[in-house]
């Protein structure tokens, strides 16, 4: 840590305290120029705190902060680390979805002023999506909350990286790709090494631990508010990786599909035809996981949606036989209830269930929270703290609780394990096999294509239809990846599953 | 009195600005008649407390939901109910009954531009209420507006100082606090005002508790002309000019949160005592009414500084 002189950013000491919770327990950090960092650890480890420290939106208990040799810590704030060139991409979406791509350049660059703006503006972001994202396919001119949640990202991306006034030195890419697609997602990460070519550092905050291995120099390992290793990526493995975070490295293959061929006796659950159309039919049973595959918004989530609003009135082409729940990814926009506990923000879901003569009962109200509390292990002492009190990955723990809790026949997942570690992925995955085991239908949509491997079957949207079928035993990364850009194998006409249910 | 707890209890708030300006009152006149200035600030307080309860929940629904077609209804349900009654004790549960049908009505219209012309709630609402005003003008042409005996006798009646119809809507506002906390109707209501994508996706059947909310504020408002109208010896066209004002101020000081999700019963109560004392203050001290419009309209901008300031 000693004689930085040539570093970028040198954090020393740095403790945060949130109430009774240790958020931060005196981390040092330092961020060479040029460099690809990676940040990884479990959902509450103090990853996102930390740069929320760096970007000057939290100030710290204790501890120092010096950038580019000049020691920085009075006064520092927000203003300041991005007079610095401190920029930061945010887990949580934060363009304004009301105004356009440009308009959120705009918001960035207070130096963009004047007549003819807008043209610079556009000119800035353009040129930034094109070098990023090639063939990315956004209009400077589309208002953010037309476009997708992984074209949004993009935009985010884009705009953290373009330059006027003000220098870009670091950007801090929370959770970048977890709302990418795979190009995507592929076209930043080797963009972020181009950027270091430039000069520019990165800090890389992912639950992807490939993606980490392959692209970044040098890995921090955070756990409970504390920097507990710090390697170079190139002397570490998966398996290494996962030790130090803390994670039993044998739960990857933990939770198994299902036996082959068990599930064609038991009742169809679902049976959807795709906005698109197309000649193949999305239909999943009872006991099964489905998977909805493909590039984001090639009409996954338009599928899920109506299977969740079939059942009352109905939907065109969409036949569902039993009760439905949706998770969403999307937490802060379609998931959380911000005013409310943890509690509450569970039972909403089952309302009808815990009323005694018209009236909840407060006992099996709390009774109910405390069990989900157990059961998904959220990480809180008490179920009525406030929800906004935890982390991102155990706020969605609550959301998946609910649509458990609830007790639906279909369990309709829309990417729900958006920003979720490696270990809480791996509980709730197992927890996701047991409701089906249980009898329950689950379609899980992900961007992921290594979370498919938890489901019995792949349906792959391409242009808002189903270009192919797969079964677990025949999936493979290459596979879905071709279904994905509308190449199909000829053999897999034959797969089951097809219109001939209808 | 800690930060958070006052926070937690807003009402506290209009609370103390409601004892202050009581004091204020009683020691302007050297004591005297303390008491009954609070008793009948108490009867006045409860119309403010009717409305103010069907604005809170409307409110509570989230953004964009305002309920104003109330002092309309109030008025046409005080002309139509002592339309029907004649003055005769007979024509008394007819009264009471067109009373709560025009609430029903307004409030069913409402819905019906809210919900099925996506009419956004506050051009739905005071188009609504222009269309009742008129009626109510057209109406009120030549008819007798008294109220039957024993309703006159009902909105006057006193319990150990304390009006009826105070304890009858503090009954009432126990009722719907209780409602709020631990129904489902309650949490479904502060679910959508809080996050109505969310709300969807958790199941909560947004289109009936939405036509609910605005149902039990156009009844509300309903009760509150037939009562109004019977409390002031017969309904007038002006009797609820105030009320569209004070509908929302007596929510948004009561501690309810303006962009929903979060709503303060007992706040709706000592925010209309507060107001009410504070007119009844402005007249003993002999103010003239323009002047007291202004002044009670710089007292609720003050109390909103004050309250919702956060220490940084």
């Amino acid at each position: 840590m000693s004689g930085a002189t040539d570093s970028l950013v040198v954090l020393g000491g740095i403790a945060k305290q949130f109430g009774a919770v240790r958020a931060l327990a005196g981390v040092d950090l330092t961020i060479l120029p040029g460099e690809v960092l990676a940040v990884v650890g479990h959902n509450g480890a103090g990853k996102s705190t930390l740069m929320q420290v760096l970007i000057g939106t939290l100030a710290p208990d204790t501890g120092s902060i010096a950038v580019a040799g000049r020691d920085e810590t009075a006064g520092y704030d927000v203003r300041r680390a991005h007079a610095l060139g401190i920029r930061c991409v945010f887990q949580e979406l934060s363009l304004c979805p009301n105004l356009r791509v440009f308009e959120n350049v705009r918001i960035l660059h207070h130096g963009l002023m004047g007549f003819g703006w807008p043209r610079r503006a556009r000119r800035l972001v353009r040129a930034a999506l094109d070098e990023i994202f090639p063939g990315h396919g956004i209009d400077a001119d589309a208002v953010v909350g037309d476009l997708s949640i992984g074209q949004r990202q993009m935009v985010e991306i884009a705009r953290a990286f373009t330059v006027t006034d003000q220098p870009v030195r670091l950007v801090i890419l929370d959770e970048p790709t977890s709302s990418l697609g795979a190009r995507a997602a592929e076209q930043l990460l080797r963009f972020t090494r181009r950027a270091a070519g430039r000069g520019i550092s990165c800090i890389f905050i992912s639950h992807r631990l490939r993606e980490v291995l392959e692209h970044t120099d040098r890995v921090v390992v955070m756990r409970d508010g504390q920097v507990v290793a710090r390697d170079r990526a190139a002397d570490l493995t998966e398996a290494l990786l996962v030790e130090r975070m803390g994670v039993m490295a044998d739960a990857a293959h933990a939770a198994s599909t299902r036996a082959n061929g068990a599930g064609a006796d038991l009742p169809v659950r679902v049976d959807i035809q795709p906005t698109a159309g197309g000649t193949i039919r999305l239909i999943a049973r009872a006991g099964e996981v489905v998977g909805l595959a493909g590039l984001d918004g090639h009409g996954q989530r338009d599928t899920l949606l109506q299977a969740f609003a079939a059942p009352r009135g109905g939907g065109p082409g969409a036949r569902v036989d039993g009760s439905v729940a949706y998770v969403s990814g999307d937490r802060p926009r379609e998931g959380v209830f911000p005013l409310w506990s943890i509690g509450r923000n569970v039972t909403i879901g089952l309302l009808r269930r815990l009323s005694r003569g018209g009236f909840l009962s407060p006992q099996a109200e709390s009774a109910t929270a405390d069990e989900w509390r157990l059961r998904v292990k959220v990480r809180t002492p008490d179920m009525n703290n406030p929800i906004l009190s935890l982390s991102g990955g155990n706020q969605q723990k609550v959301l998946i609780a609910r649509a458990f809790a609830c007790g639906a026949d279909i369990l309709l997942l829309d990417d729900p394990m958006r920003g979720v570690d490696v270990g809480t992925k791996q509980e709730l995955f197992e927890d996701i096999r047991a409701e089906a085991d249980a009898g329950k239908c689950v379609l899980l949509y992900t961007t992921e294509t290594q979370e498919l491997q938890h489901c019995d079957r792949v349906y792959v949207f391409y242009r808002g239809a189903i270009t192919e079928e797969i079964a677990r035993a025949a999936l493979t990364e290459d596979r879905v990846l071709r279904a994905s850009f509308g190449q199909t194998d000829d053999t897999g006409q034959h797969s089951g599953g097809r219109a001939d249910a209808a | 009195m800690n930060r958070r707890w006052l926070d937690a209890n807003p009402w506290v708030w209009s609370l103390i600005g409601a004892v202050l300006v009581w004091g204020l009152t009683v020691a302007s006149v050297e004591g005297r008649g303390g008491m009954e200035t609070l008793s009948t600030a108490l009867g006045f307080a409860t119309f403010y407390v009717i409305v103010g309860i069907g604005q809170m929940l409307v409110i509570s629904a989230g953004p964009g939901n305002i309920d104003l077609s109330i002092p309309s209804v109030m008025m046409l349900s005080g002309y139509l109910s002592m339309g029907v009654m004649h003055a005769q004790d007979a024509g008394l549960v007819l009264g009471v009954l067109v009373a709560l049908g025009v609430g029903l009505g307004a409030g069913i219209a409402n819905v019906v531009l809210i919900r099925g012309l996506n009419i956004p709630p506050m051009i739905a609402t005071l188009a609504a209420g222009f269309v009742m005003q008129s009626m109510t003008i057209a109406y009120s042409r030549g008819s007798t507006a008294k109220p039957a005996p024993l309703l006159l006798q009902f909105s006057l009646a006193r319990v150990l100082g304390v009006p009826v119809i105070a304890l009858l809507f503090l009954a009432v506002a126990g009722v719907v606090a209780f409602v709020l906390a631990r129904s489902s109707f309650g949490r479904s209501v502060l679910a959508i005002g809080q996050n109505a994508r969310a709300a969807y996706l958790a199941g909560v059947r947004i289109p009936r508790t939405m036509a609910a909310v605005y149902l039990v504020s156009s009844v509300l408002a309903s009760v509150a002309g037939l009562l109004l109208a019977a409390y002031s010896g017969g309904a007038s066209l002006n009797m609820a000019e105030d009320f569209l004002l004070m509908s929302i101020a007596v929510v948004v000081l009561g501690g309810t949160a303006i962009s929903g999700g979060q709503a303060t019963v007992a706040g709706v109560w000592s925010a209309s005592l507060f107001l009410y004392l504070i007119v009844t203050m402005l007249n003993v001290l002999g103010v003239g009414a323009g002047l007291r419009y202004v002044i009670t309209g710089l007292i609720i901008i003050g109390v909103l500084a004050v309250s919702k300031s956060r220490p940084a």
